[in-house]
């Protein structure tokens, strides 16, 4: 479903960074896989790569086959509306917006109207046990509740890949345990999830886990 | 990729709630930004809505009086002062009246004598009685009183018949009358001044022009000739009653009716055109005032700017994550620009309720009718929507620059 060959990513300098060096990755469908790497290893250079938010320097990104990395910027933007999710170590969630209002934003630009966008938010509150808060302004919700409004955020446009940035990043670990059982159960659904780590404990819930080092990636130890 | 990719698209009705949103989630920081837009339309408002509703006043008070009333004044030939010739002829009233337009007409003058005795039984018996000085003796045509529309409570006024014959009579101003006791003319009352007697035979107690003849003694013209000669100083003037709008014409024709070989020796003063007058207002007041309202409507423009320059860079975060939900630049810059433009329609509304607000209520407490032109007080709220609209182009670029790597990165 997801293939990288010889993907490259140098920030111009001086002196110039070579941030991804010739990684090759493929995924498929239903994957879990997470990412290790210490800080400044090219982690999230490669997760803003595979979700179209940066372009490559040199390689071929294909998704099902189409090479996207050579796409105009509109379409590139069309597909990650559409066809990616993200969660973020930090949120993102609008402080003066309910948590159904900050999950319904994600279907704003597909063009769905009002009414459908807010009945798909609240089953996509409803799948991540959040539909009593449905209401609720982010600054009264807990960490692991925003953490999970922000995964239906993501979830709600039925994306084929999620992509997560030290999800449990700002979480306690019975939080963190939380937000890890969603994604799980996710991944039961055929969602494919990459998610970027340092925690030891979230790598191995992943079927695969990718050690990347100074911007080269490498299979690390496979899990059942 | 199986389906064709799908492009991103935001519907104006979404875009227009999300504007909203942005413009409702911060009360107090949307009301402090529109309030130098709120200031500057309102001044507009008030200031065209005061300036129409005062020229509305000036209007009005000339239809009634002065736009029908003609004056002209005998000023002799100024190069040689010993030309002391009435310069109206004998017939004056009768040629005016034969102008097209003109409804009364008459020559009128104070009699040329210092301190006249005026007092209400013969000289001989009243020396010591009725205290008549302050009252005033005029001579005039009979078309001049009625051109100044006296009200008469009893008896009338003299005519051309009267005139005609030199009668001596005499027609008082209500103040007059009570000064000299007279109330009841059946008995024909007499006054004397300087010793000549005068029968009564009329009273009025309200004049539309002129309102000083309350105090005074009026006579026919062709009486005060013969009984004191020809007026000097002052000389004599003559009052003309136009219809509506013929003023300013009968003004031109009127020396030349009188004498057709002399018109210089005559000044005309005809009302001012409420044109001119309620431009000349407009011209003084409005240029400072609007000035100043253009001044805070600048400031409400970089108010405007500023808020929202401060909410792209602090909304930056919620910026990337739009754009990482598939909002093109586009999508983002639209936003911002229509915030600020529901920011100044915002402000524009408020300030154009609040200067209708001051017109009414200044016109209310002068008894004004209040006069407000649609076509200022409309379109003043889109006024208002075109300085947020200005004011949001360059934070909405900035907004649309925003890359979202950068932006979700803390
Ligand atoms: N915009 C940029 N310009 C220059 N260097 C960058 C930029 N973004 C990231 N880098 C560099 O690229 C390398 C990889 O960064 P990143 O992917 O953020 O690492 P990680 O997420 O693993 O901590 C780092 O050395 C970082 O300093
Ligand atoms: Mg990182």
């Amino acid at each position: 479903m997801i293939s990288l060959r010889g993907i490259a990513v140098t920030y111009p300098g001086p002196p110039p960074v070579h941030a991804l060096r010739s990684v090759d990755l493929d995924l498929d469908s239903g994957q879990h896989v997470a990412i290790v790497g210490p800080s400044g290893s090219g982690k999230s250079t490669l997760l803003n790569v595979l979700g179209l938010l940066d372009r490559p320097t040199a390689g071929v990104y294909q998704i099902d086959g189409t090479d996207v990395s050579r796409l105009p910027e509109s379409d590139r933007t069309g597909i990650r509306g559409s066809r990616i999710g993200f969660v973020f170590q930090a949120f993102h969630l609008m402080p003066y917006r309910t948590a159904w209002e900050n999950v319904a934003v994600a279907q704003l630009y597909r063009g769905v109207p009002a009414r459908a966008r807010r009945a798909a938010a609240a089953a996509a509150l409803d799948l991540v046990g959040l539909s009593h808060r449905r209401d609720a302004l982010p600054t009264t919700l807990s960490g692991g509740e925003r953490q999970r409004v922000a995964i239906a955020r993501a979830l709600v446009n039925r994306p084929a890949l999620m992509l997560c940035d030290e999800p449990t990043g700002n979480l306690d670990s019975a939080n963190a345990a939380a937000v890890l059982d969603l994604l799980d159960g996710l991944r039961s659904e055929g969602l494919t999830i990459v998610v970027i780590t340092h925690d030891a404990v979230v790598a191995a819930r992943a079927q695969r886990t990718l050690a990347i080092h100074d911007g080269v990636l490498s299979e690390a130890v496979s899990h059942g | 990729m199986a389906d064709p990719v799908v492009r991103s698209r935001l519907r104006a009705v979404d875009l227009f709630a999300e504007a909203t949103a942005g413009v409702v989630q911060r009360p107090g920081r949307s009301a402090l930004t529109v309030l130098g837009t709120v200031l500057g339309i309102g001044a507009f408002v008030a200031i065209l809505g005061l300036t129409s509703t005062a020229g509305g006043q000036i209007d009005r008070r000339f239809t009634t009086l002065s736009a029908t009333e003609v004056t002209v004044t005998d000023v002799g030939v100024p190069a040689s002062p010993d030309d002391t010739a009435s310069s109206f002829p004998a017939n004056a009233a009768e040629r005016v009246r034969a102008l097209n337009g003109v409804v009364n007409a008459g020559v009128w003058w104070p009699v040329p004598v210092r301190q006249p005795r005026i007092t209400a039984a013969p000289p001989a018996a009243a020396d010591s009685l009725a205290q008549t000085s302050g009252l005033s003796f005029h001579a005039a045509d009979p078309g001049a009183l009625e051109a100044m529309h006296p009200v008469v409570t009893s008896g009338r006024l003299f005519d051309d018949f009267h005139a005609s014959r030199g009668e001596h009579v005499a027609v008082l101003g209500a103040a007059a009358a009570a000064r000299l006791g007279v109330t009841r003319l059946d008995a024909a009352p007499a006054v004397f001044v300087e010793g000549l007697s005068y029968t009564v035979i009329g009273v009025f107690d309200d004049i539309q022009r002129h309102p000083e003849l309350l105090l005074s003694v009026i006579v026919p013209t062709s009486t005060a000739l013969t009984d004191y000669g020809p007026p000097l100083d002052p000389r004599a003037s003559m009052l003309i009653e136009t219809r509506v709008g013929a003023a300013d014409l009968i003004a031109k024709q009127a020396p030349l009716a009188l004498r057709p070989d002399a018109p210089g020796r005559f000044k005309i003063s005809a009302p001012a055109d409420p044109r001119t007058l309620r431009g000349d207002i407009a011209g003084d007041l409005n240029v400072l005032f609007l000035l100043l309202a253009a001044i805070s409507l600048v400031i409400g423009a970089v108010g405007i700017a500023n808020t929202t320059l401060v909410a792209v860079l602090e909304r930056s975060g919620e910026i990337g994550l739009r754009r990482s939900l598939g909002a093109r630049r586009r999508h983002v810059a639209a936003q911002f620009l229509t915030e600020s433009t529901a920011l100044g329609t915002l402000g524009g509304l408020m300030g154009t309720s609040i200067g209708v607000a001051v017109v009414v209520s200044v016109a209310l407490s002068h008894q004004w009718t209040a006069v407000l032109n649609p076509w200022t007080a409309l379109p003043a709220p889109l006024v208002g929507s075109a300085v947020g609209l200005l004011a949001g182009l360059y934070p909405a670029l900035r907004a649309s620059w925003i890359e979202p790597v950068e932006a979700l990165r803390r």
